[in-house]
Formats: C-alpha cells, structure tokens, sequence
C-alpha cells in the first residue's frame, strides 16, 4: 500500500474499508495491507459492528426491507381516485401506452416507466385522467402505484447501507432506516403515480453506488469497482432522465470523482498512465455511459410517441413532420408561397406558437379598441391568414389570372381569413412590452389603410428570391413605422385568453422573436409537391425537445397574489400539500413530514455544523486526539461531509430558481439530511459513551441513546401515520377531530 | 518632560512622485471640462431625480440600488448649492443656472481619478515591479470607458473606487500581519478593509460580490493562521475576533448607518408613498401622517374605518364598496348572486368607509367608554355610504372561480341567507387577547360560516366594476399571504346615529393629532425589503445587450449628443485593452492550472514565495473579475455595458501580472526578454493611440464629420449616431 501523498486529511480516503470490498482487498493484495488494516483497526469507530457476523448483517438488512415494504404498500390502493399529480403523471403514462405525443417539461424516464409498469399491470390506457378526485372504477391503477411504491420502498435499504458504508457503524444505518421509514412525508410520496419516487430511487441508487465505489478505491481495476463505477453512471442518467434537478446528484458525484481523482494525481507512487487509466475510466462509465443512456431514453421516447397528440403545437414544423396524423406527416404542399395563398405563420422561437388573431378587440385603455393579435400554441382555424398584394383586393385566386410568386422584399397585406381583418400595427404601445407597438386587425373585409403593408424579408437571402414553404426564415417590417413583427413571449391576462403577446418591435436586432415560417399553405391553382426534406436527424429534435422543455420550464411562474411555497417553508416542515381530499367528509391524505423526524434532522444539521467545525479546528490546530476519537472525528468530516454536501446541493439552488415551486421538491435533500441524522447522532453517542468510560455504565450510554431515538421515531409515526394513510372526519381545527392535538403548527392544514 | 525641546521635531515623509503623478494625470483626465456638456447625460436623468429628492428632502423608493451611491451624488449638489428645481425628464435636456453640474459630477469624477493610484498599490501591494504597478495605472487611466463613466453623475465609478479600496487595504493589512499584527496601522487597514466593502455594497448590490471575494481570502487567510501551531490559541482567538469584528460587525453597522442617514433625510412624504405601509407612511411628514394624527389607535365597536390591503400589488387599494351591483349573468355564461359589488380602489374614497359592528347589537356608534376589538372577536363589517354588511356565500367569484364571490348583502327575499359574521385574526399579534389597532395591526377576516377568508385577487374587473380589484374570499387558503392580510388606515370613532348625519360624517376628513413612530429597525427592514422586491417593467432598451456581449465589446450606448452639432459621447471601451484582457485572463486560466497540476506531481516550477503571490494576485484580480462577471449571466433585469466596468477593472489589474510573469518567468534569454519588452511597449502604445482616436466620443467635445464617424465604427454593433444633413 503506498504512502499517501498529502497527510492529514487527504490521505485517510486511501485508508482500507471494512466493507466486503475492503476486505477483500486486504485479503489480496498482501500482508503489508493486512497488517496496516489490522494495526488501524483499533481507530475503528464501530467496536460493536465486529461481533455482528455477517448472517446478523443480512437478517438486519432484511428487517428493514421488509418494514419499508410493509409500509409502503400498506394499504396503497387508498384512495381508490386521483390524488393530485396523478392527474398528469397517470395521463402521460396512459400517453406511452396510446402512443400519442404529448408535451411535458420533465425529461421522459420516469413517465416511461410508468407507462411500462402500466402496461405490464394490464393497463390498457383508457382512463383519461381528468382531475384529481375522479374514480379509478374498473381501471387497474395498483400496477402503477406499486411500481411507485416499489422504487420508494428501495430507498430506505439503500439509505441504510449508504450509511453503514460511510460509517462503518450497524446503530447509525438501523437509525437512518428508522427515519425514512417512519416519515409520513416519504411515505405519501412513495404511494402514488408520481416522478418523485423513481428520481429518489435514482439518486439513492446513485449515491450508494458511488460510495460503494469509493470503498473498493485500494482495488481500483477490479470487477466490483467496475461494476460499482458504471452503476453510479447507470443510475446518473436515470435521475437526470427522470427530472432536471437529477442533476444535483450529478455534481455531487461529479465532485467526489474530481478529488478522488486529485488525490491520484498527487500520489508520486502512481504513473501517470496509471492516472490516465483512471481518468478514462471515470469518463467512460460517468460521462460517456450516462450521456448514451439519457439518448437512448429520448430514443425510445421518440420512437414509441409517434402519433400526433396534445404536443404538437409546442414543436417547430419540422418535427411535427413526423408525427403520424400530424397534417405535415407525409404532407405534400405547394413549395413557393404565392399570392392568394392561405397560410400559417409559426414563430420561429420554441413554444410561441401560431401567429392568430379571433374576434375579440383589445379592451379600453389597452391601445387601439381592434381586434386581437396573439401567437396560439395549438392548431386552430384562427390561424389561418391569406396573403394578398398590398395595392389591390382582387381576389388572386380567380383562375383567370397567372400564379404571382411572393418573392423576398415584396410589400405584402396579411388578412385574416376568419374575420377579413389585416394584420396591422401602428404608434400604440403594446399590452405588456411598453416600447413595443401594438398589433391589431383592423379593416373591413379586406379593406384597411397604409398601416396594413408589411415588407417580407427573407432571413440571409438575396432580393427577389422565391419565398419556401417550411424552410424559408422570414421576417415581417412594418412599412410604416419601420418595425418588425415580433412575439414577445409574454402570456396576456385573461382577457387575452391568455394567449402570448404579439408586438412590432421597433429594435431591429435579428432575434429568434421576429423571425417566422410559414407551415401551411393551401394553394389550389399550385402543384402540391411532396415535402421529405422535413427530416430532422435525432440530434436536432433532441435539441428541440430539450430548448422547448427548459422554456417550459422557466414559464412555470407563480401568479401574483398566489400562495406559493418558498424554499425556507421546506426544512421547517411549515405546510404540507393537500393530496386528496379538502372537506370533512373527504378521504385526505395530507403530504407532511414527520415532524418529529423532521425538526430532528433541523436539529441534527446545526449540531453538525457546529461539532464538524471544533473537529476540523482541532486537527488544523494540529491537536492529538486520542485514537478513538480520532476513527470517530474522520467519520464525521468525511462521511458526514459527503452527506451534508448532498443535502446543501440538493437544497440550495431552489433559492435561485425563478419557477413555481412546491414542497415535495425538498424530499431528495430530506434523505441526505436523514442519512446525516443517522450518522451524526450516532457518532455523537459514541463520543459520548467514550468520555464517560470511567463511570460503570458508560457502555450503556450508546445503546440507550440509540433505542430511545428509535422508540421516539415509531411512536411519533404511531401518531401522524393518519396523515398518510388518509383520514376521514372532522378537520383538524375542529377540536373533535383525532388529529386536532396534533396540528402543532396553525399553517398545517389537514 | 520637556524632551521636545531638546531634540528637533523631524518629520520625515516618503513622497512616492510615482503615486503623486499618477493622481495629477488621473485628476486631470478625469476632471478636465468636467460640467461640458451642460445637458442631462444617459442616466444622470435617473440619478437626478434622487438628487433633486433629497435636496428636497422628500421620500422616495428606488430598487436599483442602496442609498450610499444616492446620497453620494447628492452630497455633490448639497457642496455646489443645488436647491434640487430640476425637472428630470428627458436626455439631452440642458441644465437650467441653478444646477451645479461641476460639483454634481465631482465625486464620481474623484473617485474615477483616484482609482488610478489604486491600480498602482494593489500592484505593489501584490508583490510586483514599479513598473508593473505603473502600467496597470496606466491602462486604467487611459481606458475610454472608465473615462467616460466617471465623468457623468453614474455610481460605477465609486462602486470601482470602493471594490479597489477594499482590495488594496486588505492587501496593506495583510502585509502589516507578518510584522506588526495589532499594531494600529494593522488595525486602520483592517477596519478601512470592513468599511469600503460596506460602501461598495452601499452602492450598487453588485458590491456584494467584491465583498464575498475579500471575505473568502480572507477566510483562506484565516484558516492558515489557525494552523500556524507556533502562535497561542489565545493569540489565534484574538485573530479571529479582531477579523470577525471587522469584516462583519462594522460592514453590517455601517451598511445600517447608510439607511439611518437616508431616512432621517428623507423625512417628506412624496410621491412613492403608496408603495409603504401605513404604519411607514404614516411615520412621515405630511402625507398619510396628517390624515391620520391623533386618530383614536384602538378599534372599537362602531369605529369608522378604511381597510387597506397589506401586499398591495398590483397597487396599493382599499376595501370598497358601491351601488352598483354584480350582473346577473357574466360574459361567460357563470351567473352570480346579483348582490352589490365589493372591490378593491386605489384612490381615496368616501364609499372606502366601513362600519365595525357588533352582531349583537344595532347601533352603529362607539359606546362610552370604548368597547375595543380583540383577537378571534366576531364581527360585521357595514359599509357606509350604503350601510350593508359585507357577505360573502358559496358562489363563485367573478374572475377566480375557483373562490367566493363577496358582496354586500342585499335581502332579495330569495332563498340565499346572510352570511355576514366575520372572525377578527389579527396576524401579528403579541397575545391572543390583543387588541386592534389602527395601522399597526394586519389583520384577517375569517368567514363564519365557510372559513374563506378575504382577499384581494388583484384581476381587474371588467366594465360592469368600473376597472377595479377583484375581491374573493378565499377558501383553500395555505398559510400566510399578503394579499388576505388588511389593516385599518383611517379611522374614528363614529357619533352620529342616523344615516344622513353619518354620511356627513363619513365625508368629512378625520382629524385629531398624535404620532405614532415606527422603530429605525422596522422602518429600514420594510424599506429594504420594498427596495429588493419592488419590480420595474421595462425589460428591453435600445442600448441593452447580454453579458457575452461585454467581453467581446460587441456593443455601446450612446450617451449623448450635442443638439447641433455631432458632438457627442459614446460609452465604448479601449478595444485593444479590453481584448488583451480577457487574453489575459485566459493566459492566466491555463498557467495556473498547469502550474497546479505539476505542483501535484512535486515540480515546482516557481519558488514558493513567487507561487504564493500568483495565486493571490490570481485569487484577486482574476477573481475579482470572475465575481463582478459572472453573476449577471443570472439576473433576469435589464443589462447595459456599463455593468460589466467593475469587472472590466479587475480584469486589467490582471494584465501587468501576466505580462510581468512571461517575461520574468518564462522569456530564457535576454535576447527573448528584450524582445518582449519591445512587443509590450508596441502594444502599449497602440493602446495609447486607441484610445486617443476615441477621445472624442468619450470626452465628446470635438463633432466629427459623418465620415470619420463611419471611420470610428469598428464593429457593425456599434450605434455611433450620424446625423443626415
């Protein structure tokens, strides 16, 4: 074993563990290992972990596996109706199964799988997920609610040997368990069709593995730590395949690798091809493994969704050409846009939509009283504009008259053909953009004045250029006021139809706002030609689905006026959401954390921080600790370390984030700082037990300490399990109500 | 004792002319014509404003930034005898005679100049050559931007000044540490440290992150004096206390001072107002305050109140009522109750009036002795002018149909009882007992009946409301929101029995006399909190660009032209040094890593004194432009070049480290160095001449022909302006 480089702190990652890898490894690499792990073994933390055999390890295992699936699939077809976000996570399942495409802002992963857990429960994907409340009647949902379940119930084994792997201690992993499973809140969330248990499971999963891998870190090369390395990969891609904020855990093993990797680099003994081996490895199985995995996912995605669907409008043009009943699938059209055509202009931006225009008028006091002008999202015959010379109402479709192309810089007039209004625009501000114009209808069928002509440019092409279908990039300049027609992206208020903005900006600053395309064209006096070069290879529709997701994302923001939840609700534990149910009659279930599991954790955080800093001091004063404490203090620093890293990077970038956001976003960050609790409170009852040694019970102080936390966590879920497992009567502010000593906050709401 | 007078009195002083002809040239570059051009600048009509505000000593509300740049500027017309009679309205509007341009643009002028000595002690604090530390001067003084910027009545040139100040006394500080710890030029440094961070954050926000910056070194430089094992533990406490105190304590202290300052100026009630709570606004002079002095405080049974909704978005508004009634059926096919609207109304009013009543009685008067509501009470409210009680019942609301609608109660005979009794909640309650108090209680009304509480919606509603707020009540109602919370504003006890002398009564404004003084704490925590949350809507502008914009210097603002003639000054950089920079930058990056990485592998290309210095100077300067940068990449407000200036300064104190570092490190030869030393003076002085040949749209006080201005645009981005004769 080599010297390792760096003393102190940075040397003690390379120390040899006691798990199966560990050992494993002291047995073959030679003597000199051993005899280190044996002489070493004295600062072992876990003194009593060595009388357990490995049979007593594995019964322990079992036990907690099976009261986390005991609980998680207690009565789990309760309530046999929607609970809340069943509505769309169900629906999008039932989507998978009919294969009609459809839009969401969650990476596809997690409704995959549901979709496949439903499918192979017998789900047929007839039942159409209205709104939460509605009956399951005859529709087998527990194939989904059991997959749910199922990958929930993993975390809490999964939790249990994290801990038992970074603290080598049997009392810190069985008090970890202890808090998963007994806290209401993970327990709610595990029950029902939602993302939150398969990304949890990917995380958990990730986290074990990757610490596993760390264990087998004296035996790099060798068969469990490859297969530890491409399982923390593996389970890299399905957290962020499930839900964006899986990559959290991406930057956690991220930064794990990248010192694993430092303290490599710094260790002379090493060659650097040794290193560059171990660099190639970390890329191919944490980059290059979880980057084809997460394809491979919208790969499948892709080819399983290939019916047109509620999706469609999100998408530009050329990806709806795939879509089967999509009308540009296999869509012949004219190719050159001419006079007299009937065309729709879709924005060239991701997610703006059709520009539209209905017969309702801008209300008083915004701009003009004329008619709305808005870009829609889904296809509707509002869309429909018919393109017309500027100087003449001729109606070009007279079959007497020759087919005149509109070419690149032609002055053109957009009517709408629903209402016979022109596209127009003049010196009014905008509803929302303020140094915007307004754009309005305005004119009696056909009929308007100079404010309707508009200049067609085409994006980077020569003047006198023929206008393409589909691929021609053009913009709309206003010939007036010499602006361009634009989308701002902003949603108008209801009387809108909150529907999104459509301005003429007057800055001329080539965005992706004012540039458009025409998708349909109906032509009758033209050739309709058939349109293959709509193919878009995979890396671009891969592209797209990504820009029109993050857009979705970021347009998720809370209204004024509206209770939101803030991310310093969450640890607190102030406000549960409601699942089910609202009146007394109702069967409720109420997602709320158990609080006394919770404000233990709040606890436990603060005594980290606070025992963490006197350890790190101590060894950066340079004192000599005894030996006992010392094992106990490196536990602390570096396994517990590694958890609060993970519950600050799965916790902190909420603060920044500008969308809605609601407290089941907290639940990945509860695990870690569960973990945390477990091996915090343990270590402490250890030190504890160590300075009291002189006295003759002192041995006892541990186990004591450790079976009332344990009772405490059964007994205070004893109370709340109501909560998840759903209650019926009088509400809690009613003092009738079994629950009302229970409502120890007044913003509870159950 | 009389020691004095046997041995001479010598003071001896080190004059560094270095430093001394770096001040002259900086004061002349900047100061030189300093009130040409006697009009509004860019953003001076912005600043202005505050100016002129606290000239007049009138409270305003401005979320840009903390009031330590304000009240700076405003220093400036206080020295030059500004009377604050300026109506700010347009760029390019000349100054009347009563403005003192020279000394409003004085300070930021002074602290654009200084920071060009500042460049030079930072450098030769960090460790480097005079002439490193000359150049770096140099480059600061001769890039047009930060020219252009310190001249104007704009913050970015004291926000730099104080980000350098702070950098530089730390350095001193730190290099007093290794000899003189405690001693008081130790201390004067620490303690300058703590301020200027305190007046860079006062500034601008942005300052915030110079601030980080300084305490994370600071902290690194801490860590290392704990693992200093020849130093007592004593000693280390003292350490860390004296730097806790400094770097924490005094920032925190003299950021508050800012604010205690600013609002024992601003003591006039003015025209953001509005935006305050009442307890705020009633806390100034005139305004609210003279509506509501020496209102009864305690609400009783009969009071006559007006009940202003605490969040107050989309604008501030009270509770209302009138005539009118909701139409029967809506636009939208919904029917409602048809019973008589209840809004929210921005403006004063007399139908915002509202009766408090106690169901079980009947008059509308207070008792004598006043009989005071207290928390969880049961109340009604009626509405004054028409003297129905508020209700509200199971019917969906107008706009929010997800809640109930709130009427006030017309008895059609029909089958739709009253439901008019309401709970008092007073949300920031001491005991359950207390009290309700004018102005300084927020309260909530809980529906009897049906547990909705009232709230404001904030949907406008349509012609058929009049254009006012909605108001629902709320029935799923999750914990704490603004928008249910009221308080009273108006209030007095209310005499007169009959309906006609009420009216009367109602119409006539209150009046009575006492003050009621908010805490400095509450106050400055309202106001700060308003100023961080308060939005602005314009969120493009013609000059606005993106922060990948700055690096490449692919953008510009022009600031102002001369109503004639094209004269005129034009916010663009040096574009030599702005690229060499962010080449520097770069150099910098990859030395480091790879001086990094080999040191992991034990070779130590540089001595550990020469590293120790690369890396602070790196940690500082690269850092220091990593900070004031990157963050913008986050903010979703409206940007312009000029935030990038802060950076940018940072940026070129890296070059001189950079450049001194290849030649005196890796140029082998003399040969190799020589030739250097002739490829940087080359550079150099084509920086000079850049910047030279942008003089006049910096200083902007020479027109150019159209064809040297079409010569001058360098890039297509740029918006120089051209007249067409």
């Amino acid at each position: 074993m080599p010297p390792a480089v760096g003393g102190g702190l940075a040397g003690s990652e390379l120390r040899p563990r006691r798990g199966r890898c560990g050992s494993q490894a002291a047995r073959a690499v030679g003597p000199d290992v051993a005899t280190e792990a044996t002489a070493r073994s004295p600062k072992r933390p876990a003194p009593s972990s060595r009388r357990f055999e490995a049979p007593g390890r594995w019964a322990l295992l079992a036990l907690v596996t099976l009261m986390s699936f005991a609980t998680r699939f207690h009565r789990l077809d309760q309530p046999p109706h929607i609970c809340w976000d069943e509505t769309h996570f169900g629906k999008m399942g039932s989507y998978y199964i009919n294969r009609t495409f459809f839009f969401d802002v969650h990476p596809p992963l997690g409704k995959m799988l549901i979709g496949l857990a439903g499918y192979l429960s017998g789900y047929d994907g007839t039942f159409l997920f209205q709104k939460p409340g509605d009956k399951y009647e005859h529709h087998s949902y527990l194939g989904m609610r059991g997959f749910c379940a199922f990958l929930g119930a993993l975390l809490i084994p999964f939790a249990y040997l994290t801990v038992l792997e970074l603290s080598q201690s049997l009392p810190a992993a069985l008090l970890t368990a202890a808090l998963l499973t007994f806290d209401t809140g993970c327990l709610t969330l595990s029950q029902y069709i939602l993302l939150d248990p398969i990304l949890m499971f990917f995380i958990m999963a990730a986290m074990l593995s990757m610490v596993k891998y760390n264990s087998c870190a004296n035996r790099p090369f060798s068969a469990p730590w490859w297969i530890w390395l491409s399982l923390t990969g593996v389970n890299l891609a399905g957290a962020l395949g499930v839900k964006f904020v899986g990559l959290f855990i991406i930057l956690q093993v991220g930064w794990n690798t990248l010192s694993d990797l430092w303290h490599l680099f710094g260790d002379l003994n090493l060659s650097m091809v040794t290193v560059g081996k171990h660099l190639t490895a970390r890329v191919l199985c944490l980059i290059v493994l979880p980057l084809a995995l997460y394809t491979a996912t919208y790969a499948v995605h892709f080819m399983v969704l290939n019916k047109s669907g509620p999706g469609d409008g999100f998408f530009s043009s050329a990806f709806q050409a795939r879509l089967s009943g999509n009308n540009l699938h296999n869509a012949s059209i004219p190719e050159h846009l001419a006079y007299g055509s009937v065309i729709t202009v879709k924005s060239a931006r991701m997610a703006v939509g059709y520009l539209h225009s209905h017969g309702h008028l801008y209300p008083e006091g915004i701009g003009a009283r004329q008619q709305q002008v808005t870009t829609y999202l889904h296809k509707d015959y509002n869309n429909l504009w018919i393109i017309k010379k500027h100087n003449t109402n001729s109606d070009p479709l007279d079959p007497s008259l020759p087919v005149e192309f509109v070419r690149h810089g032609d002055i053109i007039r957009l009517e709408h053909k629903e209402t016979s209004r022109n596209l127009h625009s003049h010196y009014h501000e905008a509803p929302l953009t303020r140094k915007h114009y307004q754009v309005t209808g305005y004119g009696i069928n056909g009929t308007g004045d100079s404010n309707d002509f508009w200049r067609i440019e085409v994006v980077n092409r020569k003047f006198g250029n023929r206008i393409k279908v589909l691929r021609s990039r053009i913009r709309l300049i206003h010939l007036v006021t010499g602006c361009v027609l634009g989308s701002s992206g902003k949603v108008l208020p209801k009387w809108g139809w909150e529907q999104l903005e459509v301005t003429c900006t007057p800055y001329l600053k080539e965005t992706l706002n004012s540039i458009w395309n025409v998708e349909d064209h109906i032509n009758p006096k033209l050739p309709n030609i058939s349109l293959d070069v709509l193919h878009p290879g995979f890396p671009e529709i891969m592209l797209e689905a990504h820009m029109v997701m993050i857009r979705g994302n970021s347009g998720l923001k809370p209204k004024d006026n509206e209770f939101t939840s803030k991310p310093w609700h969450w640890p607190i534990n102030y406000q549960g959401l409601r699942f089910s149910g609202i009146n007394d009659t109702d069967f409720r279930v109420y997602l709320l954390g158990n609080p006394v599991v919770w404000w233990l954790n709040l606890l436990s955080i603060a005594l980290y921080l606070l025992s963490g800093s006197i350890f790190a001091v101590a060894v950066q004063r340079g004192a000599r600790l005894p030996a006992e404490v010392e094992g106990l203090s490196q536990v602390l620093l570096q396994g517990g370390g590694q958890l609060l890293l993970g519950w600050m990077i799965h916790y902190f970038p909420f603060f920044l984030m500008g969308r809605i956001l609601y407290f089941h976003h907290y639940f990945p960050a509860m695990l870690f700082s569960s973990m945390l609790t477990g091996l915090l409170w343990d270590t402490l009852l250890r030190l504890c037990a160590w300075s009291l040694a002189s006295f003759s019970l002192a041995g006892h102080v541990h186990a004591l300490g450790i079976l009332s936390l344990l009772l405490g966590i059964a007994y205070s879920f004893y109370l709340f399990h109501p909560l998840a497992y759903g209650m019926v009567g009088p509400l809690a502010q009613d003092p009738r109500s079994p629950m009302a000593g229970l409502r120890w906050l007044e913003s509870w709401d159950f | 004792m009389l020691g004095f007078l046997q041995r001479p009195v010598v003071v001896t002083a080190d004059i560094n002319l270095n430093v001394v002809a770096l001040t002259a040239v900086g004061l002349l570059s900047r100061l030189w014509q300093l009130s040409y051009p006697r009009a509004v600048v860019f953003d001076e009509v912005y600043y202005g404003q505050y100016i002129s505000f606290y000239m007049k000593r009138i409270f305003f509300l401005d979320g840009s930034g903390p009031p330590f740049g304000h009240m700076l500027l405003a220093l400036g017309g206080y020295l030059g005898g500004f009377d604050g009679n300026f109506l700010w309205n347009r760029i390019g509007a000349e100054y009347s005679t009563n403005v003192p341009v020279w000394s409003l643009r004085l300070l930021p002028a002074l602290a654009g100049a200084l920071s060009v000595p500042m460049a030079y002690q930072i450098m030769w604090e960090l460790g480097f050559s005079h002439c490193a530390a000359v150049g770096a001067a140099l480059l600061i003084l001769i890039e047009n931007s930060l020219i252009t910027q310190s001249r104007l009545m704009l913050l970015e040139s004291v926000l730099i000044f104080f980000n350098l100040l702070a950098v530089l006394s730390y350095l001193k500080f730190s290099n007093s540490q290794k000899h003189r710890p405690f001693s008081p030029s130790w201390w004067f440094w620490l303690m300058l440290t703590g301020v200027a961070c305190s007046c860079a954050v006062g500034t601008k926000y942005v300052g915030v992150f110079t601030y980080l910056l300084v305490l994370g070194v600071a902290a690194a430089h801490a860590w290392h004096l704990i693992g200093d094992q020849t130093l007592s533990n004593v000693h280390v406490l003292c350490h860390l206390l004296a730097r806790a105190v400094a770097l924490l304590v005094i920032p925190v202290l003299v950021y508050l001072l800012f604010f205690y300052v600013h609002l024992l100026l601003l003591c006039r009630s003015g025209p953001h107002d509005q935006i305050m709570s009442s307890a705020f606004q009633a806390s100034l002079e005139g305004g609210l305050a003279r509506i509501t002095q020496g209102q009864p405080l305690e609400v009783a049974y009969g009071s006559q109140v007006t009940l202003k909704n605490v969040f107050g978005q989309p604008v501030p508004c009270w509770l209302h009522s009138h005539q009118s009634t909701y139409p029967m059926i809506y636009e939208n096919g919904r029917g409602s109750s048809h019973q008589q609207q209840v809004t929210c109304y921005p403006f004063k009013d007399v139908n915002n009036w509202w009766i408090v009543k106690d169901p079980g009685r009947h008059q509308l008067v207070v008792n004598n002795p006043p009989r005071p509501v207290r928390h969880g009470d049961i109340v009604q409210l009626v509405h004054g002018m028409t003297t129905r009680l508020l209700n509200t019942h199971d019917v969906a609301a107008p706009l929010s149909p997800h809640s109930q609608e709130v009427s006030c109660y017309i008895d059609y005979n029909v089958s739709m009882p009253a439901q008019n009794l309401w709970r008092l909640d007073i949300v920031n309650r001491e005991s359950d007992t207390d009290v309700w108090k004018t102005i300084l209680s927020e309260v909530r009304f809980v529906h009897v009946n049906t547990s909705a509480i009232l709230k404001l919606s904030g949907a406008p509603l349509p012609d058929w409301g009049f254009r006012q707020l909605e108001v629902v009540g709320e029935k799923l109602s999750r914990g704490y929101h603004g928008s249910t919370v009221w308080n009273v504003e108006e209030h007095r006890y209310g005499r007169s029995q009959e309906q006609k002398e009420r009216e009367l009564e109602l119409r006539s404004p209150a009046q009575m006399d006492a003050s009621r003084n908010l805490s400095f704490m509450a106050r400055f925590s309202e106001l700060q909190w308003r100023m961080l949350t308060v939005r602005s809507d314009d969120s493009e502008h013609k000059y606005s660009s993106t922060p990948l914009d700055w690096v490449t210097l692919d953008t510009s603002i022009a600031y102002w032209l001369h109503p004639r003639t094209s004269a005129q000054i034009h916010l663009l950089g040096n574009i030599v040094i702005w690229a060499s920079a962010s080449l520097a930058t770069l150099v910098y990056a990859l030395l480091f890593v790879w001086y990094l990485l080999r040191r992991r592998r034990r070779v130590c290309d540089l001595p550990e004194d020469c590293w120790l210095r690369w890396a602070l100077a790196g940690a500082l300067c690269a850092g220091g432009w990593a900070v004031n940068y990157v963050p913008f990449f986050l903010m979703e407000k409206t940007l312009f070049l000029y935030h990038y200036l802060p950076a940018l300064a940072f940026q070129i104190l890296l070059l001189p480290v950079v450049l001194e570092h290849v030649s005196g490190r890796l140029c082998r030869s003399q040969l190799q160095r020589s030739f250097f030393g002739a490829l940087v003076v080359a550079w150099f002085a084509s920086a000079c001449h850049v910047s030279n040949t942008l003089r006049p749209l910096t200083y902007g006080d020479r027109s150019l022909s159209p064809s040297e201005l079409k010569a001058l645009r360098w890039k297509d981005s740029w918006d120089i302006l051209i007249r067409k004769y």
